[in-house]
């Protein structure tokens, strides 16, 4: 097959292009530049690009660079931004997943003639006994990136290839070492690549929007505090707001963005016994069914977060009420908020987690 | 076979030059700064350079100063100028990068260019006029020839706006783009600083020609043992320079035949093009234009994919400026001439050079109209 690897300059996406040239397949590499402001690894990433490149030519396959920053901009950065504006806590890389790299990419993939698009992502893809494909967990329980991908549908899953997913992070690791990869001992990349370290959220968001003043106030409507800005608080946090020292911790139970005001209390008032999730993208069409039969269902609402069990109500084509087995802490809206299949093998739904 | 048009971007050397040149690679690698005999030789072949190039060039082999390339010589006139007088610096919108991020880096001004991309007289003349005695304009730099879009730049109009209204100011062109396709004695004269590189023109990369007629001064950009009179210092690049002034040389005796010859190699190829497919405009008249370059805007396409589908079939061809990541950059030099992203997004530039025959004119029609169609569908 022609296939065209997607290599961030990380040691998953370069074993990714390793194994699939291994395998046989005609390969391209491409590196998306995605931000071209500051970073924490230069400007537009080059040395991420470099490596890329390098390993590319050590495999012996063409690398291109693709500019999709417009795209970026317009699919990632821009709604960032705006969610912080609108009281919602986002989730940038999955936006990217899903208007970059398995839209823009692999429609361009598509139109250049490839058979299929690939990631270093850790998750699987699978056909059923009924044909149906299905995107599992990465083989190495604490490096899933399932979560992150959870928006393949068939038509993306059928042109999409994770090579690395049946692999442990400790396997890709010594295959790099074993090709003498530049890439083999390069640290995982952790935060949102457009937002560096020395500046943080705060400066980023703050070089863009107006930030708005709120008041902290207790569940009775006492003042508790005040913060410099509303767009910063997210639903469970503790910190920096303005409280006095002393007491029960104290968390964010509620933020009112249209009255700038932001509610705390005691842990159990974070904990709630359901949640709706909009922005549905189903894995298969049919699992809607599926889930008027058996509306058991699992539930993961951050990247390494644990699958919590829930009864799924479906109530539109993209709209799901979860009822938890036991209460859970509110879930920050805005966060996405993905289904598996009650014997956690395998992606139903993922959707955005709904303002209560 | 790969079908190379993009000359624009580097041209083959000539093996004339390579010829020339390898001997100073290989068992004359003496510094020509030196004393003894064997320094003579290397410096009598520098010395031999400075004549060839000064006659390619229609100046005096004292104004002839050997750089690292056209970035180098742009540098020197806009940043050497500023730094030795202060003022402002002027160049218009569509420059290369060379020139523009220089400007830019000074706070200097932009000219606007016209449709075609060329310089805006009216706003050049109005940008000459409203200098202050404070903050005398003390550079323009207007390129020769434009290095995405092949515009020709009227250098005696240029020269004759910036003469009347900044008599005081140096006049600097980027030539690079020109040396193959304008005689240059027809530029020289024009200016007081004019910049060359030499794998333009078939001399090897790393080498550049600047000139800087007798009585104007520069800050130099690089201190050091004051090789050429104190205006650029560094051992010379004796091999590469021979290599530079002998393609220069044959650049220039060939180039009334090239023009002819490339011209309708040209043509055929935008013709052909046009003709096969709809929604494809040629970005600038020919009449104002280079006869190596052809440069067009597709519709309907990106060119990221198209140039792909082009390597892929073996033919050489480009877009626009690459940044550090390799990512193609959007044209400033398209923006700067008022086209919309409808058209800049496929912009395609082919160009042609010393080398290009008919064959490749066949093969790079037939693959582009071919790889339209493919991304079009």
């Amino acid at each position: 097959m022609k296939v065209l690897v997607a290599m961030s300059g990380g040691v998953d996406s370069s074993v990714a292009a390793a194994e699939l040239k291994d395998a046989g397949h005609e390969v391209v590499g491409v590196t998306m530049r995605l931000w071209g402001g500051e970073s924490d690894t230069g400007c537009c990433s080059v040395s991420d690009v470099d490596d890329a490149r390098r390993v590319a030519q050590q495999l012996g396959i063409d690398h291109l660079v693709f500019n999709f920053s417009d795209d970026f901009n317009k699919h990632v950065v821009d709604p960032y931004v705006k969610a912080h504006v609108d009281g919602f806590t986002p989730n940038p890389c999955i936006e990217c997943n899903r208007h970059l790299k398995f839209d823009r990419l692999s429609e361009r993939a598509r139109l250049l003639g490839f058979d299929a698009v690939a990631t270093g992502h850790h998750a699987r893809i699978e056909k059923d006994d009924e044909g149906t494909m299905r995107l599992a967990r990465g083989a190495d329980d604490a490096k899933d990136q399932s979560y992150v991908v959870h928006m393949l549908d068939q038509k993306e899953l059928a042109f999409t290839m994770f090579p690395v997913g049946h692999l442990t992070k400790a396997q890709v690791r010594d295959r790099a070492v074993e090709l003498g990869l530049r890439t083999a001992t390069k640290p995982d990349s952790q935060d949102v690549c457009f937002i560096s370290k020395t500046g943080g959220r705060e400066t980023f968001l703050g070089n863009r929007i107006p930030f708005r003043p709120a008041q902290v106030v207790n569940e009775d409507g006492s003042e508790a505090g005040r913060v410099e800005a509303l767009e910063l608080v997210t639903i469970g946090q503790r910190k920096g707001l303005g409280l006095p020292g002393g007491g029960p911790k104290q968390y964010v139970v509620d933020v009112d963005t249209p009255n700038a005001r932001i509610t705390v209390g005691d842990e159990s008032k974070l904990f709630c016994s359901s949640v709706v999730v909009n922005n549905i993208v189903w894995s298969d069409a049919q699992d809607v069914q599926r889930l008027s039969i058996n509306a058991d269902v699992l539930v993961q609402s951050s990247a390494h977060g644990a699958a919590i069990p829930a009864t799924a109500e479906v109530l539109g084509d993209s709209e799901i009420r979860l009822m938890w087995r036991e209460p859970q802490r509110r879930i920050a809206p805005g966060q996405s908020v993905v289904l598996y299949e009650v014997t956690n093998s395998f992606v139903l739904a993922g959707g955005i987690a709904c303002a209560n | 076979m790969v079908t190379y048009l993009d000359h624009a971007a580097s041209t083959p050397m000539r093996h004339e030059a390579i010829e020339a040149m390898t001997p100073f690679l290989d068992n004359l690698y003496a510094n020509p700064s030196g004393s003894h005999r064997f320094a003579r030789v290397a410096r009598k072949a520098l010395d031999e350079a400075r004549d060839v190039v000064a006659e390619a060039l229609g100046c005096n082999a004292g104004e002839v100063i050997f750089t690292s390339g056209g970035t180098e010589g742009d540098n020197s006139a806009v940043l050497g100028t500023v730094r030795k007088l202060g003022g402002v610096a002027v160049c218009t919108a569509t420059e290369h990068h060379a020139v523009l991020h220089c400007v830019e880096h000074v706070d200097g001004v932009v000219v606007r260019v016209n449709n075609v991309g060329s310089v805006d007289l009216d706003d050049l003349a109005r940008v000459l006029q409203e200098a202050t005695p404070e903050k005398p304009i003390t550079v323009v730099s207007v390129m020769a020839v434009n290095n995405e879009v092949g515009t020709i730049t009227p250098m005696r109009d240029v020269a004759r706006i910036v003469r009347k209204h900044a008599p005081n100011a140096l006049l600097h062109t980027d030539a690079v783009q020109a040396a193959c396709w304008i005689d240059l004695r027809e530029i020289t004269p024009l200016v007081d600083a004019l910049s060359l590189s030499a794998h333009k023109f078939g001399g090897p990369k790393g080498v550049g020609i600047m000139v800087l007629k007798a009585g104007k001064q520069l800050e130099p950009m690089i201190f050091g043992g004051g090789q050429e009179r104190d205006r650029r210092s560094g051992t010379h690049n004796v091999a590469g320079i021979i290599g530079a002034a002998t393609a220069l040389h044959f650049t220039d005796i060939t180039r009334a035949d090239e023009i002819e010859r490339v011209t309708k190699m040209r043509d055929r190829l935008v013709d052909d093009i046009v003709a096969a497919l709809p929604g494809v405009l040629e970005t600038v008249p020919r009449e104002h234009r280079v006869p190596g370059v052809a440069h067009l805007c597709i519709k309907g396409i990106e060119s990221e994919a198209l140039l792909f589908l082009l390597d892929q079939a073996d033919v050489c061809a480009s877009a626009a400026s690459a940044c550090a990541s390799g990512a193609m950059e959007p044209s400033h030099v398209l923006a700067a001439m008022g086209l919309s992203r409808e058209w800049t997004n496929g912009a395609l530039r082919l160009s042609l050079g010393h080398t290009t025959t008919d064959a490749d004119i066949d093969c790079a029609v037939h693959t582009i109209v071919g790889a339209v169609a493919q991304l079009r569908r």
